[in-house]
This record gives structure tokens, C-alpha cells and sequence, in this order.
């Protein structure tokens, strides 16, 4: 089957007066790798299981190409489907497991056997072919899971945290066999996780969800680089928030101060003047001359870096990183410290968690 | 884009029609019958329209009341009994390391899935006017206490019943963390303290809903206070039974109003062990399974030889039937020698009853894993209005007794336009009312551990719900149905209670024959029977120890 683009138009999924999705508009492209990321409830598996079939849709369309597929029962819908438990047919073998799609399709026989042994070959697990569930670790399950998705070419691959049961090692290896899989195959995907790390890696683009809404959609880099609230910029990646004084009567020349350390030359996109909050990923900060008066609380070597954890004059606490490769030495717990920030890597946010750079 | 309205209008998919035909079905053979009796109860003969006759009859007259006395008597000193023997069994057996424990296990298991009516029995060739035992006491002149009337139905029952003490505070008793009775340990409570404060109080729900089910078994048997009643020491599913049968035609009226204060009675007992259990729930799961006490020499054979004589006890009454039946009799009784005699006799004299078992039982059976398997996923998946209106029906025939059941069935298609009674149909309707709980509720605790996107992996590949749920759900369920199934068709081919008051004489079945062979005292045929059921529930309860592999649970 060819592969689809996927359109949602204001759907809402209610449970009672609770809107588990409270109305998301979102355009998937044709072949691209989609992430729904958030925290717990947000209603990204909610989401995911609308377009599955598996939930009902409340209101708004969901649409694969020109089709709105609303009242089409999931089995119709071409979709395959990888769960965060694997899901695998337990009374069957690996190979009949992945043969049970072609089968449902009335695939002639002769053909069934090429197919998946090909799937198979694909997420490297030929040799397990004849052995039963109850005989594979979770990683090999989960490839079994994955062939058996892909090999009745979906228009649509969906995914629902399928790497939340494994080990942090097997992790980072079945991303990459998933990445380069959806790659060569070209099927469009749905990706649902809470683990920033594993969406920021994966995926084409990412759509940021909290309480039912989009709070933003856009590339890894973009979402990481340029969060556009400030439940974006704290979700991904570690940020610090400290309070801060801006003047900025002029948005083209502002400053920002906190405490007696003020930044010039910051561009805003409008006039802001009052109090707001910077926030500044723990690797743009610096250690030098001069910054906000503070003292290391705790040093931890990480080996490619020292993690340091900085109390301020103002009472906050901060992370900040400094590469090994740049570091002279590691400073011990209790020395003062003036922590220092670049102005073009910081992004000021209004009273309101607005983004006003 | 244009916006769809909100579509909430019926599917009429196939578990819509499932749904439908289930319900309508409970409708027909439960609710209706049901109904039927308790409107029945509010008629008399001796007065016209709607009348509490039947009702003050029953409170005022002193045949009634010594059943209900009689009743009240038997059942709660068989639980308490049940109680006594049960519970201290488990303990002994989850904490020691008693000598043959998988062979007393299973005698146990045996003393509770053979008939009673069967321990009843073979208790009176022992132990009745020309028991074995009787004469050999009487031969030294010694006279040897009755096992007619409630002293020995209390007996009969505590040797068949204490089983469910038994298996739910054994249960409880292998989940309870060993941490925690280290902790009263800890704490510095003597070893005796500590089993009434820690362990006794985390096992009562268990201990309460064991006996719980001894007081409703009790309650609801028919063959045992029959056969040693012998007409004086009556219960009440006794006088359904009198009240249905003595006169031409019966009092169906009285018959029924007897029925539902018994259905009342049972009813109010299940709800007040809810209420209890459903505030007080300890349920645990252990991490660390309790240790077993590795005792040796004089020590271990002191605790085994309690344990081992309960389940000899229990095993008696079928080794008892099993050994006369190849032993001559004449109309005096046993007279020795050995004899293929008595079967000789009952093939080519009942050979229907033997037929009519095994027929009635194998299709009740199939009823009931189809059935059975529909109910719980609707139960467990389908979750809503109605299967809540469902799972109260399908375990209503829990406080049914057979005999009530056997009234509700009769009232209710005596008359046109249905005309059930006397067919095989109303026999095995009533084997699959009564039997279905026990299936719908071991497929419900399956389907509640099995993950649910199994069977979305499988919609998700293109196959319907409909074909889902019979290539993957039933087949997964298959082998747990099945064991439980087998625990069904060991229970109806043992049915006495409802069949005795269904069966016609071609549709009669083995226990009713051993009912009515043991009343016309020959005793011969009767044993000869007996052992055909007690061999046929061993051996099928042997495939399924094998079968289930401890994964089932016999309650």
C-alpha cells in the first residue's frame, strides 16, 4: 500500500468533561518520521490510538491522504501497529507471527514466505524464525513486533513507546534499526514517547503535547535551539530558569538583568518591559570574569563533562556544564563562582511563559 | 474543513449480537423462571388472588419451622466444623514438610469434587443399621453411634466441604510475604502470638469466603439430609423437594415460596461476606513465598499423621463404594464373595442413566465453554451498562440451589407455549445456569492478565474484532476454559439436587439411579454405580491436574 500523509483537523477526545485531546491540528507529510512527545497524560497515546482506531473521535477529522477515516473500523485502516509491550502473538512463531498480516490480506502463499523471511532479514532476526515467543528476549520480541508491522506495508506505521520496556543500551540500538528501517522503507510514521532524547534523535519532526494541546511542532534542532514557551524549553533538555529584570522600550537593543549581571545588545521581537525569565541550557554557561555571583554545591565528573551544581545569589539553584576538553581543572564544592551567559544562546519569556525572542 | 457531527449511534457488530443473544438467553432460562417462582410463591390454592399464604404457613407451622431449624443447625455447624479441620490443615500444609504432600493434595481435591450424596452413601454401608462396621461392632456387642440424622450429615458434610477452607487459606497463606511474619518476629511476638495477630488476621477474608462457600454447599445439598434424614431430620431443599413431589401434581405454590426464603437465605449470606471482604483487603503478593518448616524423624510423622487421616477420611466413602460394589447382596443387604454381578445388572438395566450422563454432560459442557468464554470477554472488554447487568445475572445461579433452580425451570415451562419438562433440554439448561459462573469467572481472571493490545496487534493487521477474538483471544483462552471445563462436566455428571426434580424416565441420569436404587435398598447396584461416577470424576480430575498444571484453581 502506498504510504499516506496524515491530517488531523481539531479532533477532541473526551473522557466525561475531560479532554484528553482537546482539539489538535496537525499535517504529517508523506513518508516523514512524526514524533508526539510529552509528559504522562498529555494525550499523545490518545492521540495515537484515534488514529489507530482504537479510540473513537469525538469531534474533528482524521484524514490518510483524501480519505477521512473517522467511521472506518481500525482493521480497515491499513495501519500497522508496534505496542510498548511487543503485543506478540504468544501460540505462534516468529515467522507465523509476521505472517498472520499477509494472511488476513489473502497474500498468496508463494509470496508469503518471501516476504517474511525479507522482514525478517530486515530487523536482523532470520535465524529466530521457528522459535515461539516465550523463547526471546524483549529486544528480539520487539523486532518481531516491528516486522510484523511494517511487513504488510501499512500506509501508516504507527508506534506507541516501543522502547520504553527495553535497557538503555538496547534502546540506542533498536532507535538506530528503527530509524534506518523507516528510512529505506519510506512509510510514514507515528512515533509516541516521553523520552526527549529518544524524539530529539529519531524523528523528522516533533510535536511538543501538554494537557491535550500542541505546544509545539517543529524539527529536533528547532525545538531544542528555539523553544517557543517555556514548557518547551523546560521539557527538552535540562534548562535553567532564573528571574530577571527586562528593558527593552526598544526591542531592537534590550537588556536583561539578574541581580547586578546584566546582558545587552538581546533583540525581542516587540517592546517588553517588567519582569520575565531567562533560560539558558546548562552547556551555554560559562565560568569566567564575570556573570551572577554564586557557589558550587556539588561537582560531578561525567566523564566527557563536569556537571556542576551552582546556588546563586538570588537563592536559585542551576546546572552547568563545561566540557572536560575545556576545563583546566575540576573546582571543588564550596569555591565562589561567577556564572557567565552568551546573549545570542539564552531565550527571555514574559511573566506569562510567552517567548519574547 | 467541514466538521462531522458526534456519531453515537449502536454498532451492530458481532459482539452487539453477542451481547443481544446472551442477554435475551439469561432473560429466557434465568430471570423468567426466576420470576416466575417468586409470583408463584404469592398463590395458594387455599386462597384466591395474591395472598402471603404460603409465607405464613411456613412461619407458623412447626414442619416448617423445624426445617428452618434444622437447616440452620446443620449449616452452621458444618461450616464451623469445615472451619476447624480446614484451616488448621492449610497451615500445617503450606508450613511443614508433610510426607506425601502432592498425594494428600490431591485426596483432598478428590473428597471435594466427588458427590456427597456418594459420602452420604457409603457412610450408611459402614456405619448405617447393617453397616459393615455396625456388624462388626455389634458381633462383639458393641453398639456404635448413629450416622442417621444431623450428627452424621454434619459428619458427611465436614469430610466432603472442608476442602474450600482448605484451598482458599492455603492460598492465602503461600501469598503472605515472609517478611511481614518476620516483622511481628522482629517485633518480639511468641510464635503463637504472632499466628493469631499477623497471620490469622491477614488470612480471614480467605478464611471467611472458604466458609462462606462451605455454608452455601451446605446449604444447598439435597442428596446428603435426604439420604440420612431418612424423612426425619428434614432441611429445606428437602421439603422443595417434598413439597413438589409428596401429592399428585405437587404444591408448586408452597414449593416456590420454600424456594425463594432458601434463595434469600443464601443471597443474604454472600452479600454480607462481600460487605466484609470488600472493606477489609489484605491481598498481597508475596515476594518472598513463606518458608517451610523442614522438621525430621517423630516431628514430621506427628504433623503428617492429622493431615493424612483428614484425607483419608475424606477419600473413604470412594474406596468404600468402590469395594462393595464387587460384593454379592440379596435383598438383606451385602453377603460377601465377589461379584460382577451388580454391573452385570446395571448395564443391561440402566444402561440409559449411564448414556444420559455422559450425553447431557458432554453438551451442557460444550454450552458452557462457548458461553462461558463469550460472557467473560464481554465482562472483562466490554465493559458498560450492560455487561454489568450481565455479570449480576450470570453469578446469581451461585445462590441458587439446584433444587430451587430445578422448581424455577419446572414453573416456568410446565405450561404452554413452552413445554420443557420431561426433555432433555431442561436437564441440560439447568447444568449449564448452574455451571457457567464457575467458567465465566476463571475466563474473566484470565482475560484480566492478558494484555489487551494482543488483540489490537491483531485488528491493527487487518483482521476484524469478530475473527480476532476466535484466532487469538479464544485460542489463547482455550487451554484455561478447558480445565475449567473439565471441573464443570465433574460437577454435572455428580448433579443430583436439580436433576432429581427434572428427570423423567428417559431423560433420568446415574445419581438420580443411586438416589433411587439406595431408597429401594439395593445396595448392590447402587455401589456399582456410585464407583462408575466416583472413577469417571477421578479420572477426570486426574487430566486435569495434568492439564491445568497448578495454573487453575479447583474454587
Amino acid at each position: 500500500m502506498e504510504s499516506h500523509n496524515v491530517n488531523i483537523r481539531d479532533a477532541v477526545k473526551l473522557y466525561g468533561d475531560f479532554k484528553a485531546v482537546a482539539g489538535i491540528t496537525l499535517d504529517i507529510k508523506k513518508g516523514e518520521f512524526f514524533t508526539l512527545l510529552g509528559p504522562s497524560g498529555c494525550g499523545k497515546t490518545t492521540l495515537l490510538r484515534m488514529i489507530a482506531g482504537f479510540n473513537t473521535i469525538d469531534s474533528g477529522t482524521i484524514s490518510f491522504g483524501e480519505n477521512i477515516i473517522n467511521n472506518v473500523p481500525a482493521h480497515k485502516r491499513g495501519i500497522g501497529m508496534v505496542f510498548q509491550n511487543y503485543a506478540i502473538f504468544p501460540h505462534l512463531t516468529v515467522s507465523d507471527n509476521v505472517a498472520y498480516g499477509l494472511k488476513a490480506q489473502k497474500v498468496p502463499g508463494t509470496q508469503i514466505g518471501p516476504r517474511v523471511k525479507k522482514a525478517l532479514e530486515m530487523v536482523q532476526i532470520e535465524a529466530l524464525a521457528n522459535r515461539k515467543p516465550n523463547e526471546l528476549s524483549g529486544g528480539q520480541q520487539q523486532r518481531v513486533a516491528l516486522a510484523r508491522a511494517f511487513v504488510i506495508e501499512p500506509s501508516v506505521l504507527l508506534m506507541d513507546e516501543p522502547l520504553s520496556n527495553l535497557d538503555a543500551k538496547l534502546r540506542v540500538q533498536m532507535r538506530t534499526t528503527i530509524k534506518k528501517l523507516q528510512r529505506r522503507l519510506g512509510i510514514t510514521t507515528i512515533y509516541v514517547t516521553h523520552d526527549q532524547e529518544e524524539a530529539l534523535s529519531i524523528s523528522d519532526r516533533i510535536a511538543v503535547m501538554k494537557d491535550g494541546l500542541i505546544m509545539q511542532v517543529g524539527e529536533p534542532t528547532q525545538i531544542y535551539k528555539k523553544p517557543e514557551n517555556a514548557f518547551v524549553a523546560g521539557f527538552i533538555g535540562v534548562s535553567n530558569f532564573l528571574d530577571c529584570t527586562i528593558r527593552g522600550g526598544d526591542p531592537l537593543n534590550a537588556s536583561v538583568s539578574v541581580g547586578d549581571y546584566t546582558l545587552d545588545n538581546i533583540v525581542l521581537a516587540g517592546p517588553y518591559t517588567g519582569k520575565g525569565k531567562i533560560a539558558a541550557r546548562p552547556e551555554y554557561l560559562t565560568l569566567g570574569e564575570e556573570g551572577i555571583k554564586g557557589r558550587i554545591e556539588l561537582s560531578t565528573f561525567l566523564g566527557d563533562f563536569i556537571e556542576y551544581e551552582i546556588a546563586l545569589e538570588n537563592g536559585q539553584t542551576i546546572q552547568l556544564n563545561e566540557y572536560t576538553k575545556d576545563a583546566l581543572s575540576i573546582k571543588p564544592d564550596g569555591m565562589d563562582v561567577l556564572v557567565g551567559m552568551d546573549a545570542s544562546a539564552v531565550i527571555i519569556y514574559g511573566e506569562g511563559g510567552e517567548v519574547l525572542t | 474543513m467541514m466538521k462531522l457531527p458526534l456519531l453515537k449511534r449502536p454498532r451492530f457488530d458481532f459482539w452487539f449480537f453477542v451481547k443481544a443473544v446472551v442477554i435475551l438467553a439469561m432473560l429466557f432460562f434465568l430471570v423468567y423462571p426466576f420470576s416466575t417462582l417468586i409470583t408463584r410463591s404469592f398463590f395458594s390454592k387455599k386462597a384466591a388472588g395474591v395472598t402471603l399464604d404460603n409465607y405464613a404457613t411456613f412461619f407458623s407451622k412447626k414442619y416448617y419451622l423445624d426445617a428452618l431449624k434444622n437447616t440452620l443447625l446443620i449449616t452452621f455447624a458444618s461450616s464451623f466444623t469445615c472451619l476447624l479441620v480446614g484451616a488448621p490443615m492449610a497451615y500445617l500444609m503450606t508450613r511443614y514438610n508433610i510426607f506425601g504432600k502432592n498425594v494428600i493434595y490431591v485426596c483432598i481435591i478428590l473428597a471435594l469434587m466427588s458427590p456427597p450424596f456418594i459420602g452420604a452413601y457409603s457412610w450408611i454401608l459402614l456405619f448405617g443399621r447393617a453397616g459393615f462396621i455396625t456388624r462388626l461392632f455389634a458381633g462383639i456387642g458393641v453398639r456404635t453411634p448413629t450416622i442417621y440424622g444431623p450428627g452424621g450429615i454434619i459428619l458427611v458434610f465436614t469430610l466432603h466441604l472442608f476442602p474450600y477452607v482448605y484451598l482458599y487459606v492455603a492460598g492465602a497463606l503461600g501469598s503472605i510475604d515472609s517478611s511481614l511474619e518476620e516483622a511481628g518476629e522482629n517485633l518480639g511476638s511468641s510464635k503463637l502470638r504472632r499466628l493469631f495477630t499477623v497471620t490469622l488476621p491477614v488470612v480471614m477474608p480467605s478464611l471467611l469466603a472458604g466458609t462462606v462457600m462451605v455454608f452455601m454447599t451446605a446449604l444447598a445439598d439435597f442428596g446428603t439430609p435426604m439420604l440420612l434424614g431418612e424423612g426425619k431430620t428434614r432441611v429445606l431443599p428437602v421439603l422443595v423437594y417434598d413439597a413438589y413431589m409428596s401429592e399428585i401434581g405437587g404444591n408448586a405454590n408452597m414449593a416456590s415460596a420454600l424456594s425463594v426464603i432458601v434463595v434469600m437465605f443464601s443471597l443474604s449470606v454472600l452479600l454480607l461476606q462481600k460487605f466484609y471482604v470488600a472493606r477489609k483487603n489484605y491481598a498481597m503478593t508475596a515476594l518472598r513465598p513463606p518458608k517451610v518448616v523442614e522438621l525430621h524423624g517423630w516431628k514430621r510423622f506427628l504433623v503428617t499423621l492429622p493431615v493424612a487421616l483428614v484425607a483419608f477420611l475424606g477419600l473413604l466413602p470412594q474406596l468404600t463404594v468402590v469395594v462393595s460394589s464387587f460384593i454379592q447382596t440379596d435383598f438383606t443387604g451385602f453377603i460377601g464373595g465377589f461379584t460382577l454381578d451388580n454391573y452385570q445388572k446395571i448395564l443391561s438395566r440402566l444402561a440409559t442413566n449411564i448414556t444420559n450422563t455422559y450425553y447431557f454432560s458432554a453438551v451442557a459442557i460444550v454450552f458452557i465453554v462457548i458461553f462461558g468464554m463469550l460472557i467473560s470477554y464481554i465482562l472483562v472488554r466490554k465493559r458498560g451498562k450492560v455487561a454489568s447487568i450481565m455479570d449480576l445475572l450470570v453469578m446469581f445461579p451461585y445462590v441458587i440451589p439446584g433444587s430451587v433452580l430445578g422448581v424455577c425451570l419446572i414453573v416456568a415451562f410446565n405450561r404452554k407455549p413452552i413445554i420443557l419438562t420431561g426433555t432433555a433440554a431442561i436437564m441440560i439448561i439447568s447444568y449449564v445456569v448452574r455451571k457457567l459462573p464457575y467458567t465465566v469467572r476463571s475466563g474473566s481472571a484470565f482475560l484480566y492478565q492478558m494484555d489487551a493490545s494482543v488483540e489490537e496487534a491483531s485488528i491493527s493487521l487487518g483482521v476484524s474484532p469478530m475473527k480476532t477474538f476466535f484466532k487469538v483471544v479464544a485460542r489463547l483462552m482455550l487451554p484455561g476454559i478447558l480445565s475449567g471445563a473439565i471441573l464443570s462436566w465433574i460437577t454435572c455428571i455428580n448433579e443430583l439436587s436439580s436433576s432429581i426434580m427434572l428427570y423423567s424416565g428417559r431423560t433420568s441420569t446415574i445419581a438420580v439411579a443411586i438416589y433411587q436404587e439406595v431408597m429401594r435398598m439395593s445396595d448392590g447396584t447402587a455401589a456399582a454405580l456410585a464407583s462408575i461416577l466416583t472413577l469417571t470424576t477421578v479420572a477426570s480430575l486426574m487430566i486435569f491436574l495434568r492439564f491445568s498444571k497448578g495454573k487453575v484453581s479447583v474454587i
